[in-house]
């Protein structure tokens, strides 16, 4: 861990422009600078590592350290056990939490709501607040994992990059011709199943997280086959955000008169259809289309910055 | 006590795994296999709310028969909406937590945390001098 000046620093250093004078603020002033001395070698060795005294040390507290937590484990194991002897027989009718409400999702859902899967009844018009508070989630996490993965174009990491080539070289001495043919044959496949899964997500079990899911899954496998190149062509960080984004906002905006009348349920512009068809639930089908997309872009997202760094 | 085990035993293993969770997040060195743990520990909540929605000779609340909808067919779907946002916090704050490990990894050389405490307690006092 020595910290030598590289010259080529300094250089880029002097023509700062006021958004990468932000990022290396945000990043902690000099993290940027000192992140190049920290090359990533797969055979690195670390010589007088002070790890060895450290281990010595941290073994003396180990032991009371164990203890401790297996004291606060069984405590809190056994608190939890004695809340289990005050609950209600598993699977009994007579419990408190099959009370009225439940009753109503299910007696007047396929009136209220049009959807004849009552959970995505529940879930999406009932409680859509509540999916829209999880796609927050999932898209607050995407981009908090964008912030510490993705790699700066303006500050290239040397070792990454050959790492890079060095993958591409390898995949292209290995050509793996198995993989590409049945990944070929699959996907099509799968993104059919996904689609199916997100589109009858108010009539069958399934819905918007599942097929998302799904789609995210048959995109892993088109980059894992056939490398990150060839997605990018049709899905880079342009139309990543975009989407996200854009299925983010027509949701919010979908639901938004009933999160200002009070939920109070009103009339949908959407008419609700024959329950049972495919056109039917109102707003359930649009709000499953966007969480789809947003979960389809979040798996990829996640896969392919944990991988490369970038999407 | 066997007629406790027999009438609870969902919720008890429920609240085992997520003892188990909760041992390998504490004692655990390693970052990720602390986030192992932390997934044990989400899983045994769903574990808990499906036992709790779940009642006997009823079905899922997708119903065929569109005719007939009464409280008496299907089981309660309140805990499945819940389990479906524990699972997508569940997959966010892990990805999160492995992006952070990962971060550590490429400045540290190392998952374990009491090497990388030191490490960074060591980095520090080297920039004051």
């Amino acid at each position: 861990m020595t910290n030598n000046p590289n010259p080529e620093n300094k250089k880029t250093d002097q023509k700062l422009s006021p958004i990468r004078m932000l990022n290396k603020w945000v990043n902690g002033e000099e993290l940027p600078m000192e992140e190049k001395d920290f090359e990533l070698h797969l055979d690195m060795k670390e010589t007088n590592h002070p790890v060895l005294t450290v281990r010595d040390r941290a073994r003396k507290f180990r032991k009371v350290y164990v203890v401790f937590s297996i004291c606060i484990c069984v405590a809190l194991i056994s608190i939890m056990m004695i809340a289990t002897i005050q609950m209600p027989p598993f699977g009994e009718v007579d419990v408190p939490t099959n009370n009225e409400v439940s009753e109503k999702y299910i007696e007047d859902g396929l009136t209220d709501t049009g959807s004849a899967n009552i959970v995505a009844g529940m879930i999406l018009d009932y409680r859509a607040f509540d999916t829209l508070g999880e796609s927050t989630v999932l898209f607050i996490a995407v981009n908090a994992v964008i912030i510490l993965l993705k790699r700066d174009p303006d500050n290239p990491d040397l070792s990454e990059e050959a790492q890079d080539r060095r993958e591409e070289l390898i995949a292209q001495s290995k050509p793996n011709v198995i993989l590409k043919i049945m990944a070929s044959v699959l996907i099509p496949f799968i993104l059919l199943y996904g689609a199916y899964v997100v589109l009858n997500g108010h009539i069958s079990p399934g819905g918007g997280f599942s097929g998302g899911a799904i789609m995210g899954g048959a995109l892993i496998l088109f980059a894992s086959s056939y490398g990150f190149k060839k997605v990018s062509t049709f899905f880079n960080f342009k139309t990543f955000t975009g989407i996200t984004s854009t299925a983010l906002l027509v949701y919010a905006c979908s639901k938004a008169y009933s999160f200002f009348t009070g939920a109070n349920h009103l009339e949908s512009f959407i008419p609700k259809g024959i329950p049972g068809a495919i056109l039917s639930g109102g707003l359930i089908l649009p709000l499953n289309i966007c969480v789809g997309m947003i979960v389809a872009c979040t798996m990829y997202g996640f896969y392919s910055l944990f991988s490369r760094g970038d999407i | 006590m066997w007629d406790f085990i027999m009438n609870h035993y969902y919720e008890i293993a429920a609240v085992i795994l997520f003892g188990i969770g909760f041992m390998n997040l504490l004692v655990q060195r390693n970052l990720i296999k602390k986030l192992i743990g932390l997934n044990i520990m989400d899983t045994a909540i769903y574990l808990f709310l499906a036992a709790r929605g779940f009642v006997f000779g009823r079905i899922a609340p997708v119903p065929q028969d569109l005719t007939n909808l009464s409280a008496e067919t299907f089981i309660n779907p309140i805990p499945s909406g819940l389990v479906l946002t524990g699972i997508v916090v569940s997959v966010s704050t892990t990805a999160f937590g492995l992006a952070l490990a990962l971060k550590l990894y490429r400045r540290y050389r190392t998952l374990n945390l009491d090497e990388i405490l030191v490490l960074s307690k060591k980095e520090r006092e080297d920039k004051k001098q």
